[in-house]
């Protein structure tokens, strides 16, 4: 995820506008804020340190 | 005068809220009124834990500076601040803020800096952490005094003097804090974050509708070649990207994220927290990033037509006006009220009136930092040096009170009598400063070798370089945006730089030698202080085996 965030692929790019307004390197970047969200909803369900609350 | 009117009732329902928070308190009868008063008797549940913790990272930075940021700079705002927090303040809560809620729990720790005596086996150096700490979130609290005068004389049209304005905030911010502690300052946090987001829906709705919708807003921004690079990110390079992706590792640093991680009822209520947060990122900086950016196209409005003449006139002729001139320029086009006149200017009275409100509760995050620093003086001075043992819990509380009318009258004192931008700079230094900070928690947590000595090492070099930053920033004056006055440079490259924004290191933001230098040294000073390393009986505290 933290390579993902640096995508020098739009750097340059403002169009397609997605749904007529939002500039594609916005809206990668709105789109990769809810990947954050499943990726740690992953995290915790698989990974959750459940330990530390004995 | 209605908005200023709307903006009085919100300050009285915040009061009123730290005051309930109080009659709870003392309705709960605690025999522990230190824990009670400084985290809520450690019993946050799921939904508050959530919006207050994020409320207390929302500053007035996050609303008005995105938006201005992103006003001058476009939509790289949102990846350079928001999407790259989304991503490491949940890791840092999910890796750090567990173990601290647990040790806390374990131990009844209060502060970062108690766990790091305990861990290390420390007494003074502990005090210095303190010192450090200390001494970089003291600017957030005048910046909220500063903020609330400039905001209670904005929506007063200059009815209530900035003088009195920064009083009654900094009565107000007192005043729950005082009464309702932790508690009253998660409650208020919480309203506050739900205000922010209420607020940006309605805002972005009515402003698209006044502005003949956004589509065509960002068609005109991309027929013109003043404002189509607003829309990419050609303007900065890769690496200033990249760096940029250092500066939420300030976020578990500071004192009053870390002691907000102990107010938790359960371990469970982490796991709503981690998850959602990047949720509520994109909900509050998206609609102030991209209305930053499409008040570009906002020229019928005179207030933000003449920021955009002005940000012309500095880019066309910077290089040839004197400092003074170029100040007067750079306040002129500063786009930290946009969201404001954009309102204003297409929004009726009553959402113009709820947005003063909602200004005001950015402004006012400073509560937790300044609980943050009443609890860290009680518990990692007074307590230390035996002020608990001698005089009592109540004496305890009463002087964390006492720290945080002393420290809102100073805050006020210096918002009076120095300007804003000093304070601007200041805490950019702090974001860094923490970030430097950071490798004092992993070390801690993960990192059974560290030493006392390392940690150490990592807080006179973080207050060192902090320093040097700001002496760096201040000796050399601002060149005009776009322009780069190159300081050290060897084989060509330029190693150190000056640019608008601020000094460069490599093309990138101080924090990333800053964190780097910081880490390396807690390597390199803990092996070779492996002497220090505390014995077995402290270790099985933190490792389990």
């Amino acid at each position: 995820m933290y390579v993902l965030h640096q995508d020098f692929w739009f750097w340059r790019e403002a169009r397609p506008l997605v749904f007529g307004f939002l500039p594609i390197g916005l809206f990668y970047h709105a789109s990769y804020t809810i990947a954050t969200a499943v990726m740690l909803w992953w995290l915790v369900r698989r990974h959750w340190p459940a330990h530390l609350a004995e | 005068m209605i908005p200023a009117t709307v903006v009085f009732v919100y300050l009285a329902a915040v009061l009123a809220i730290g005051i309930l928070a109080r009659t709870t308190a003392l309705r709960s009868g605690s025999d522990r009124a230190a824990e009670d008063f400084f985290l809520a008797g450690r019993s946050l549940g799921p939904a508050v834990f959530l919006l207050s913790l994020f409320g207390a990272n929302m500053t007035a930075f996050s609303i008005l500076g995105a938006s201005g940021h992103a006003f001058a700079n476009g939509i790289v705002t949102y990846g350079l601040m928001a999407s790259s927090s989304a991503l490491i303040i949940p890791l840092s809560l999910f890796a750090i803020g567990t173990r601290l809620w647990a040790l806390g729990k374990r131990h009844g720790f209060m502060t970062p800096v108690q766990m790091f005596r305990d861990r290390w086996q420390c007494g003074h150096i502990g005090t210095v952490i303190f010192v450090v700490q200390a001494v970089l979130l003291v600017p957030y609290i005048v910046i909220a005094v500063m903020g609330g005068g400039t905001t209670l004389a904005a929506v007063s049209g200059g009815r209530v003097p900035f003088w009195i304005g920064g009083g009654v905030v900094s009565l107000v911010v007192m005043g729950y804090v005082f009464f309702g502690g932790m508690r009253g300052t998660a409650w208020v946090n919480a309203f506050q974050t739900v205000l922010f987001l209420s607020f940006g829906t309605i805002a972005v709705a009515v402003i698209a509708a006044g502005m003949g919708g956004f589509t065509r807003a960002m068609e005109s921004m991309l027929a013109s070649p003043s404002t189509a690079p607003l829309l990419t990110r050609e303007r900065v390079s890769p690496a200033y990207f990249f760096s940029y992706t250092f500066i939420p590792l300030s976020s578990i640093a500071f004192p009053h994220i870390g002691i907000f991680c102990l107010t938790a009822r359960r371990l469970e209520h982490f796991r709503r927290t981690i998850v959602l947060y990047p949720v509520c990122m994109i909900a509050i900086w998206l609609p102030s990033v991209f209305l930053g950016v499409a008040a570009n196209r906002a020229t019928e409005l005179p207030a933000i037509a003449s920021k955009i003449e002005a940000r012309a006139t500095l880019a066309a002729s910077g290089p040839a006006l004197d400092d003074a001139a170029r100040g007067r320029l750079r306040a002129q086009a500063s786009g930290d009220d946009v969201v404001l006149k954009l309102v204003e200017g297409y929004a009726p009275v009553w959402l113009a009136s709820l947005l003063g409100a909602a200004v005001m509760a950015a402004v006012m995050a400073s509560d937790s930092q300044i609980l943050a620093l009443s609890t860290m003086f009680t518990e990692d001075v007074f307590t230390f040096y035996r002020g608990t043992s001698r005089f009592g819990q109540a004496v305890q509380v009463q002087t964390g009170r006492a720290f945080v009318v002393l420290l809102t009258l100073i805050a006020y004192g210096i918002a009076l009598k120095v300007p804003q931008s000093i304070f601007d700079l200041a805490t950019q230094y702090a974001f860094a400063g923490y970030a430097a900070l950071s490798p004092l928690l992993v070390a801690a947590l993960f990192w059974r070798r560290s030493t006392k000595w390392g940690a150490l090492a990592v807080t006179i070099w973080t207050a060192a370089a902090v320093a040097a930053v700001a002496v760096l920033q201040t000796i050399v004056p601002a060149p005009p945006p776009g322009a780069i006055v190159t300081l050290v440079s060897l084989g060509g490259t330029d190693l150190i730089a000056r640019a608008a924004q601020g000094a460069l290191v490599l093309g990138m933001l101080p924090v990333v030698p800053m964190t780097l230098v910081s880490a390396l040294l807690m390597i390199v000073v803990s092996r070779l202080t492996a002497d220090a390393v505390p014995p077995p009986a402290t270790l099985s505290r933190y490792f389990s085996s």
